[in-house]
């Protein structure tokens, strides 16, 4: 037994644990990345999974991985490229085959590495690294299953039980590769499984014997240390972004004082809101799931019509089916979020997976001249203050608000200090008695504040405040319905005027990077930690650049126009053909600068890839 | 002697009265509707400011802005899953819908047996007059087969759907049918529905003076209402005709139409009714009771049944989970939370 152990320092790791839908990768991969959290490292994750709930056994689309990258600072994503695969199968080895570094290790289960296990993958040898040209990796083949199950002999667990710990087994093992206590992955165990004692022990145990595993024979020559980041000082706890988006919302009405109400239907990847809000009745909150996508957003909009901090979360599908009722919601000017958590398209697309595609559904998705807020979230933790800021803006202006975040920031977690509410401002809905000065009788359900151009919120139950709203086109004044001309073209502007109102109320544009560089890089939404990764490392490599990431869409930021003209290019980079592109363009006209650079493809950037495209166009190349 | 019930009327019809000239065509059975609504309104006693009336699209779905209550005038079908969200926001308000047989059963049709099995408590009034009168003139989901209309010029070749049908296969608590000329039966239903904590379905049979006129005529008609229809009273006999000398009677399985004092039946043949039972085959085969097979149309509450109401469960089930825990603030909640770490 070698004794001669080097433990290498590093900065960053990325590990994908990868296996069948059933083999519980994304528990390994969730367990991993939290204990990596509270250990002290800064983390990324992303969850790439099938549709299919469990598609057949050792089958190529049924391969579920997990990926996560941990390191000691600058973790801005989960990584493009991984330096260890955990392989359960040869499915899974075959799927993430691409996406090896040189020199990886590919840690796989021998037992599962048979005849029939290899045809299953569409293996024609019986050397699945020969054949796929692997020559550049370290494997690493231990018999999981078996030692898992001689580990487990004696639980009193059933056979089938006992196989599902393999994925602790491995589990330990990477836990030795990188150094990590166990006692805090115990602790974990413990909280998932605390009505099932039987089944912590048993998962206790396959994760020790995996670690001792690894430990007594050495299984590599050198393990290695990512040490703890020094963040700031605070309580910190791990969070996805759909979980941020629905605190966000509690958040900001509590801020609000008001009650909070989500009306869903279930839609991949978006449910997990509706399921996080219905938890959580201690809070008083009322989520509803409704018969359809259109019950979604008419009941919020009913019991925002009755006072309530009202949202609806949904995917782009979903939204489609809910324009017809954003348009009641920009007409009769109430207050609503509507959470978009966009995943491939059109149509039924790729449910499971990522992208920016739904820019302009959010933006003119709807009949009429029918302006709105859109907001988009820059990470899982950015999530929770995009949500808060669309439910400040939806309840302050009146108005709808598209909070456009992603199946990959969704699904992504990453450690998250718990905010200061003390920090956050309070939100103060118009109500009509408060605001309005003057005798009820004369109030009228479209008078408005002159200067925001906001109009007041008469809430049922209120007297003296009885009024009527609706779709059809109101006269400005009297508020009783109108198709006067005039007073429709003036409609149509105050409510467009209303919207640009709100970039008073916004912060302006930042810039990252080089301010007098020749490029400048605009990214929106989920892509945020992979363009600032891409504009570092060209920035560290001693080019100039610049980067500014835009989470105000409608309206844009008041310098946003000053922004983006001092650069000789600008490369927008986004997950669509062009969207935000073509919307700058169609803001600023005058502006020739604008370059795109897309990819559709329902995975994230590759941070490589940015480097390589962003340097040859800053090269003129 | 009896008590006599003493009454405090706070409110009079007209203060639910909106300042709105109505525009609804001369002669419309939606003028009466609105009526009966102002008065029974006040017969509930209910405040102007904690009744809402919500509405979708259609002649029908006017009615909120005559109203001097809270009101939404929506978009197409939708108005009962508004009402569900008005409903569960605020239990303290009084819900209304207003809607059409087009509005209700074709595209929101589904918002519609939803509201129903969840028994929020909302009370929809369906004005059923068998054609879209707002469009001008196309047939709807209540039209019958052969129907003739601008959209069916060789007549409809679908079945129509039967209110109650759809209610009480959406497990309907509540179901009263009236027609819009008898104002005093409307009222009576319209106060009822609102005392019924659930979803309530009043469906008025509404004449359209302009694309369907007289399609309710062999019910509404003076000349023939008393011999074609039925009106329902909890506990009372099923009793009918000119003479009141008609009853509803038990035959096998199926209900039948006799006068007493011929074939043998007598009034003790007669059946009494009871809107409150749990099963409610009978209460199906009264409200589907038509002329055609001999029997008159059912009218008043058919289904009068008290089952948990959807927003009071959800309020209980707040109360419990904050009785079990005690309320936080947001940040005090994230704290306690799992996987939390500090870093000193």
């Amino acid at each position: 037994m070698p004794t001669n152990l080097v433990v290498t320092d590093i900065k960053q790791v990325t590990i994908r644990f990868s296996g069948d839908s059933g083999d519980g990768m994304q528990l390994s991969g969730t367990l991993f990345s939290t204990l990596s959290a509270i250990f002290g490292n800064e983390i990324a994750t992303f969850p790439d999974f099938p549709a299919e709930i469990r598609a057949p056994q050792g089958s190529l689309h049924g391969v579920s991985g997990f990926q996560v990258r941990i390191g000691a600072k600058d973790v801005y994503n989960s990584g493009d490229k991984t330096d260890v695969l955990v392989a359960m199968n040869p499915a899974a080895l075959k799927v993430n085959a691409q996406h090896l570094k040189k020199g990886s290790i590919v840690l796989y289960d021998t037992d599962s590495f048979q005849k029939k296990d290899l045809d299953k993958a569409q293996f024609t040898t019986p050397d699945p690294f020969a054949e796929l040209n692997l020559d550049h990796i370290q494997p690493i083949g231990v018999a999981i299953t078996s030692m898992t199950k001689s580990s487990l002999e004696g639980s009193g667990l059933e056979n089938k039980e006992m196989l599902r710990s393999k994925n602790m087994f491995a589990l330990g093992i990477v836990c030795w590769l990188f150094n990590r206590p166990l006692e805090i992955a115990d602790k974990l165990l413990e909280q998932k499984f605390s009505r099932k004692p039987k089944l912590v022990d048993a998962n206790i145990k396959a994760l020790t014997d995996g670690y001792n595993y690894g430990n007594n024979i050495h299984l590599t020559a050198s393990t290695y240390r990512i040490d703890p980041i020094e963040s700031g000082k605070g309580f910190y706890t791990d969070v996805n972004g759909n979980t941020a988006t629905a605190y966000g919302l509690i958040a900001a009405a509590e801020k609000a004082g008001v009650q909070l109400f989500l009306g869903s239907y279930p839609i991949t990847p978006a449910t997990d809101i509706l399921q996080e809000l219905v938890k959580r009745k201690d809070f008083g909150v009322k989520a509803l799931q409704m018969e359809d996508e259109i019950a979604g957003i008419t009941s919020s909009l009913g019991a925002s019509f009755a006072g309530c901090l009202a949202a609806t979360s949904t995917s782009g599908p979903g939204l489609a089916l809910k324009s017809e009722a954003l348009g009641l919601a920009v007409m009769t000017e109430l207050p609503l979020v509507v959470i978009d958590v966009q995943r491939s398209g059109p149509s039924t697309g790729m449910p499971t997976k990522s992208e920016q595609t739904d820019l302009n559904q959010a933006l003119y998705g709807r009949n009429g001249e029918s302006p709105l807020v859109v907001i988009a979230a820059a990470s899982p933790t950015d999530c929770f203050e995009t949500a808060f800021e669309s439910s400040r803006l939806a309840l302050e202006h009146m108005t709808p608000v598209i909070l456009l975040t992603d199946g990959y920031i969704a699904n992504g977690s990453s450690a998250w200090k718990i905010p200061d509410m003390r920090d956050y401002p309070d939100i103060k809905p118009p109500y009509v008695q408060n605001h309005f000065n003057g005798d009820a009788g004369e109030w009228k359900p479209f008078l408005r504040d002159e200067k925001t151009l906001v109009r007041y919120w008469g809430i049922p139950g209120t007297p003296n405040y009885m009024h009527r709203i609706g779709g059809l086109e109101k006269d400005q004044f009297t508020g009783v319905i109108s198709s006067n001309p005039e007073n429709h073209q003036q409609m149509v502007n105050i409510r467009k005027q209303k919207i640009q109102n709100i970039a008073g109320f916004i912060p302006e544009q930042e810039l990252t990077g080089d301010k007098d560089a020749d490029t400048l890089i605009v990214g929106w939404g989920g892509t945020y930690g992979h363009l600032l990764e891409a504009t570092l490392r060209i920035l560290a490599d001693g080019k100039k650049i610049a980067f500014t990431h835009f989470r105000y869409i409608s309206p844009l930021p008041k310098n946003s126009y000053n922004l983006l003209k001092n650069f000789k290019r600008v490369i927008v980079a986004e997950q669509n053909n062009g969207q935000f592109a073509d919307y700058l363009s169609s803001e600023f006209p005058d502006l020739k600068n604008i370059r795109k650079f897309n990819r559709v493809e329902g995975q994230p950037f590759k941070v490589s890839e940015l480097i390589e495209e962003f340097t040859k166009t800053m090269e003129g190349k | 002697m009896e008590a006599t019930e003493i009454k405090y009327q706070k409110h009079l019809a007209k203060d639910y009265k909106s300042e709105n000239a109505v525009r609804w065509c001369p002669g419309c059975g939606d003028y009466a509707i609105l009526t009966c609504l102002h008065k029974a309104l006040a017969e509930l006693n209910l405040e102007p400011h904690d009744t809402a009336v919500i509405s979708g699209i259609g002649c029908s779905s006017r009615l909120p802005y005559y109203m001097n209550t809270y009101g939404f005038h929506s978009i197409h079908g939708r108005a009962t899953a508004i009402a569900t969200g008005v409903k569960v926001a605020n239990p303290a308000l009084s819900v209304w819908v207003a809607t059409g047989d087009g509005d209700s059963l074709a595209i929101g049709g589904n918002h519609f047996i939803h509201a129903i099995r969840r028994n929020v408590d909302i009370n929809i009034i369906l004005f059923n007059n068998k054609i879209y009168g707002l469009t001008k003139g196309q047939y709807s989901p209540t039209s019958s087969r052969g129907f003739v209309s601008k959209s069916s010029p060789y007549g409809t070749i679908e079945d129509p759907f039967r209110p109650a049908e759809l209610c009480f296969g959406a497990r309907g608590t509540f179901f009263a049918r009236a027609i819009d000329v008898d104002m005093k039966n409307q009222v009576e239903v319209m106060v009822e529905a609102a005392r019924h904590k659930g979803t309530s379905v009043i469906e008025v049979l509404q004449n359209c003076v302009i694309f369907n006129d007289g399609i309710h005529n062999k019910i509404s008609d003076r000349s023939w209402k008393a011999d074609n229809t039925v009106t329902l009273k909890q506990g009372e006999k099923m009793l009918y005709g000119k003479e009141n000398d008609k009853g509803i009677v038990l035959d096998g399985w199926n209900l039948k139409g006799v006068t007493i004092g011929e074939d043998g039946y007598t009034l003790d043949d007669v059946l009494v009714h009871d809107a409150t039972t749990r099963d409610n085959t009978l209460h199906l085969k009264l409200a589907l009771m038509e002329s055609t097979d001999g029997l008159p149309v059912a009218l008043g509450v058919i289904r009068n049944v008290d089952e948990p109401s959807y927003e009071r469960d959800y309020e209980k089930q707040i109360e419990e989970a904050q009785k079990n825990a005690p309320r936080k603030s947001f940040t005090e909640f994230l704290l306690k939370s799992s996987n939390v770490w500090e870093v000193k």
